[in-house]
């Protein structure tokens, strides 16, 4: 029997689980289909910032980056958080405009974001080719984290208070009576030799755990959960790729997004360049295959911005899933019916860095029942209601 | 092999920090990799896996577990010899 049962062990789902845990609250169950890290939580960029268009993400990543901060201290794991800002780049009049409106907004969210002119892009990247770059943003607060260690620190973290973590284990199933869930169908799993395809097998015979609560923080995958109650959610998987290059010595300060193409890089704390940019189609539905299209696309775009970079080499590539909505804005907090259901998705490759700021917010929503205006806001009735939400810092 | 015996050269990973990889739960070779970082480096893992996965099998127990997943390219190619390419029809 578990007090509340949280579907995926993604960032987001170990968050909430810590975080129920902290509040008091015992017999949390954090289920995986596959093991930490395997979907987008481990692997994103890490990049974590407050240049947002929304007051909301301005003031949740605030919040989020204070607690990155705090973090190696919390957890007592190294998530190798670096704060060198993040700049975006804007190539037309239209998009210099928005990243000022943006600037202005920021500033009265508290934020020390600035324009910055060719000259001083230069000095922040000497290396930035500025040709038809009209103008930037800079937030010197905006960050990048290794993502492993940041899942394993909330990983461990929940553990020793008391949360129970299945890494292969999937959802096969619920049981519910009266409009409630009364329980979750569960099965063990293992990789399939297929590994990229997505598919799991199943290792064993699936077995019934009885809840209280459910909370869906599946990324990609929740609409894929959702549907097993009924619960029709508008999400739409999207493939992002992304790479890392050897790794050079400490040169790079920021990260670098524009957003005209989707290419966004930044250099980890291992020393290797890592970025993606948008590639346009991908395939339907989930998918984690690497494309070569990728590669020589991200290759054209990155040494366009940095041709001194043409002689550095690629090691790997990689893919991971966003999880994207109709209006650019996450699905979060409890459902109609059944009533017990708490839904935490649709983050739009957002959600390793909100997921800190959530995980509170979530726990704080399950364990007490309480509906923020927030959470109001950002609920799964509002696109029936035809009440969007608006976001347009959107990378890829 | 002893403990401070080099499993993967590229990124430094003895055989004691696979052990303790597994004894902090990280069972499959999967997490392992992540863990430890072992095949992440300028190899790819083409040298370090099959020692990798023999010791995984020998401390669980278990059958030798799959390769972990290739990721291309399959040698470091400059990002200037990649831009140059077109850009091909598959997905």
């Amino acid at each position: 029997m578990a007090r509340v049962v949280v579907i995926g062990a993604g960032i987001m789902g170990l968050a909430t689980a810590y975080n129920l845990a902290k509040r008091g609250v015992r017999d949390v169950l954090v289920v995986d289909r596959t093991y930490l890290c395997g979907g987008a939580s481990g692997r994103n960029g890490g990049g974590v910032r407050a240049q947002f268009s929304s007051e909301t993400n301005i003031r949740l990543m605030r919040e989020s980056i204070a607690i990155c901060r705090d973090f190696a201290t919390e957890m007592k794991i190294n998530v190798w958080f670096r704060q060198g800002g993040y700049l975006f780049l804007a190539r037309s009049a239209e998009r210099a405009r928005a990243l000022e409106e943006n600037v202005a907004l920021q500033n009265r969210c508290g934020l020390p974001t600035r324009m910055v002119d060719a000259a001083e892009m230069r000095k922040i990247v000497p290396e930035l080719a500025t040709e038809g770059v009209r103008a930037a943003s800079f937030n010197p607060g905006d960050g990048v984290v290794f993502p492993w260690p940041f899942v394993w620190g909330y990983a461990r973290a929940a553990e020793d208070l008391g949360v129970t973590i299945r890494p292969f284990t999937e959802v096969v199933g619920f049981e519910t009576s009266n409009g409630r869930i009364t329980g979750v169908r569960l099965r063990p799993t293992r990789l399939s030799p297929l590994d990229a395809s997505d598919e799991v097998l199943p290792a064993g015979d699936a077995t019934t755990e009885a809840c209280d609560e459910v909370v869906i923080c599946a990324g990609a995958w929740s609409p894929k959960v959702a549907a097993l109650l009924g619960v029709a959610l508008p999400n739409k998987p999207h493939r992002h790729e992304i790479c890392a290059t050897e790794p050079l010595k400490p040169w790079l300060g920021p990260l670098v997004a524009d957003l005209t193409d989707g290419l966004y890089f930044s250099q980890s704390m291992r020393g290797e360049i890592v970025g993606g940019v948008a590639v346009d189609p991908v395939p339907e539905g989930i998918n984690q295959q690497s494309s070569r299209r990728f590669l020589t696309t991200y290759s054209r775009a990155l040494v366009g911005a940095v041709p001194v970079l043409a002689g550095v080499r690629v090691l790997r590539q990689w893919a991971g899933c966003y999880d994207l909505t109709p209006d650019g804005g996450p699905i979060v907090g409890r459902v109609a019916d059944p009533t017990n259901l708490t839904l935490a998705c649709g983050f739009m490759g957002h959600g390793f860095m909100m997921a800190p700021v959530m995980g509170r917010l979530l726990a704080e929503h399950v364990d007490t029942g309480e509906t923020s205006e927030l959470f109001a806001r950002w609920s799964l009735d509002r696109f029936a209601r035809g009440d969007l939400v608006h976001e347009n810092m959107i990378i890829g | 092999m002893t403990a401070k015996a080099m499993l993967c050269r590229c990124e430094d990973v003895t055989l004691d920090e696979v052990m303790e990889a597994l004894e902090a739960g990280h069972q499959d070779i999967e997490s392992v990799k992540r863990y430890t970082g072992f095949g992440t480096g300028w190899c790819q893992g083409k040298q370090c896996v099959v020692a990798c996965a023999r010791v995984l099998a020998k401390a669980t127990g278990k059958a030798p577990q799959l390769p972990i997943t290739p990721r291309p390219p399959l040698h470091p190619v400059a990002l200037g010899v990649l831009a140059s390419l077109g850009d091909s029809e598959e997905g």
